[in-house]
């Protein structure tokens, strides 16, 4: 690894996305909409006395969810751009190390992820009065880094996908199984056996289960860091992952 | 040592295809050395070899001394593919720095490098709104930026217009007499007569290696796309015995 390059680098992607003005409003409005729309769904749902609202429950989880879904689909896109136009061989014809490209595009986009969830936390809470008995940046904590495991996941697909078309497929196939099974629509607990097994090698259960102890928890809870230890371990093993797969030599 | 690359027996297959069918040349240090031959013909396969990024079949590919694609090498050769393969969606400047930075320059080097290839007043337009030849030397920008020792160039003069590549030319020359190795390849045979060596491959095969005037000498003919002819068949003929 090398500082200097892993800087520049991470400084190229974030000026590719400047420039890209549409899709910088995209990722700030995107999130804040759909929490709007969570938010008008759940509002004169009956609320249990002693449990947290539906709203509250659902929107937590939301704020963890949106910015992993949609830094994955960027990451993909942008990775399989960096494919298809030359610039990944070109690169790697230079003395950048794959470990290099991989931080530069997990910093860049990660931090990408903590702002669009910073402002979609900012808006859960103040404008929707979101409750939760622990910290808003503990949740802002876990967001971003469900944007950065996103983010290492989408290097990783793009390096099985050839088209567009593949890589935009890879969205249903590696997020909607974690969002079905991460215990929002069903408690992990009351899943069939076979299911909680598939949901405990998923890493956005974990990250899921993070957020729900910062939401039931004043302090943050020996359970909530381990969860978070394994998403960050899970992230690192996608780049390491990633990274087997760029090839300097191809046919 | 006097050769920067020396190629032997090159064998390498794309898929089933076999695009290199054993060739052995040389680049001598401090020339431009043209690789012509038609479209298909192999030639970016060659350069794909020597940069270290083609899977090799077999035979043995040294560049500057070490075996193609050493990790010691990428700070030592540029490589300008084909297709231009620069970000669409960054500045010509930007893209310049970006790869200066790769090649541990600075700022000031890659503005000179956008000046070298006549885009100075277009350096703050997005590389996506350029015409085809400015994208193109957008590219090469970033393949000389890092002053390297050997430039491998896929195709640089298409595309631009008569004077442009005649500066071009120049450029390359004056960059081969401070002691910078060139191999420049073309389709285009009127560009042949611009280089110090020849390399001429059809089908994979090598069929010419040697000087411009000696092209002609050995064929008897001015003409260097009609000396090609005439080599072409000739070697045509041979295969035939």
């Amino acid at each position: 690894m090398n500082f200097r390059i892993l800087a520049a680098t991470t400084g190229r992607i974030l000026r590719q996305l400047r420039h890209d003005r549409r899709t910088v409003a995209m990722l700030v409005v995107v999130p804040t909409v759909l929490l709007t729309l969570v938010y008008f769904m759940y509002v004169d749902q009956p609320t249990v006395p002693g449990r947290p609202s539906v709203f509250d429950r659902v929107a937590l989880i939301m704020l963890g969810f949106f910015p992993f879904i949609i830094m994955f689909l960027v990451t993909s896109i942008a990775m399989l751009r960096e494919r298809t136009t030359g610039t990944l061989e070109r690169l790697l014809t230079t003395p950048l190390g794959k470990i290099d490209l991989l931080f530069g595009y997990g910093i860049a986009f990660g931090l990408a992820g903590v702002l669009q969830s910073t402002l979609a936390s900012l808006v859960a809470y103040q404008v929707f009065g979101l409750d939760t008995a622990g910290s808003q940046w503990l949740v802002v904590m876990i967001a971003g880094l469900n944007a950065v495991l996103a983010v290492a996941l989408g290097l990783l697909c793009s390096a099985f996908a050839r088209t567009e078309f593949q890589a935009v497929q890879f969205l249903p196939v590696v997020a909607l199984p974690q969002l079905l099974l991460c215990g929002l629509f069903v408690p992990r607990g009351e899943m069939a056996g076979w299911l909680q097994a598939i949901s405990d090698v998923l890493p956005l259960s974990y990250a899921v289960e993070a957020l729900q102890e910062v939401g039931a928890h004043a302090d943050s809870t020996g359970t909530m860091w381990r969860d978070v230890a394994i998403v960050a371990g899970a992230t690192v093993a996608a780049l390491v992952l990633a990274a087997a797969t760029l090839r300097r030599r191809s046919g | 040592m006097d050769d920067a690359v020396s190629v032997r027996d090159l064998v390498v297959d794309r898929g089933r295809q076999r695009v290199l069918q054993g060739i052995s040349c040389a680049v001598p240090r401090g020339t431009v050395t043209g690789l012509l031959g038609p479209s298909g013909s192999g030639k970016t396969t060659l350069m794909r070899a020597i940069v270290g990024v083609q899977t090799v079949g077999s035979g043995t590919v040294t560049v500057l001394g070490r075996p193609a694609g050493a990790a010691e090498l990428r700070r030592r050769v540029g490589y300008l593919t084909q297709a231009p393969s620069v970000y669409a969606d960054l500045t010509v400047r930007e893209n310049a720095r970006y790869f200066a930075v790769l090649h541990g320059r600075g700022r000031a080097e890659a503005d000179r490098a956008v000046a070298d290839v006549g885009l100075a007043r277009a350096a703050d337009q997005l590389v996506g709104t350029l015409s085809g030849g400015q994208r193109s030397r957008a590219s090469l920008a970033c393949a000389l930026v890092g002053d390297p020792e050997l430039v491998i160039l896929d195709e640089p003069t298409v595309g631009q217009d008569p004077v442009l590549r005649a500066d071009l030319w120049d450029r390359f020359h004056a960059m081969a007499a401070a002691g910078t190795t060139l191999l420049v390849s073309s389709h285009v045979m009127d560009e042949a007569a611009r280089c110090d060596r020849l390399l001429l491959i059809r089908d994979g095969r090598l069929i010419a290696d040697d000087t411009p005037d000696a092209v002609r000498a050995t064929t008897g003919v001015d003409d260097l796309e009609e000396a090609f002819l005439r080599l072409i068949r000739a070697s045509e003929q041979e295969a035939d015995k």
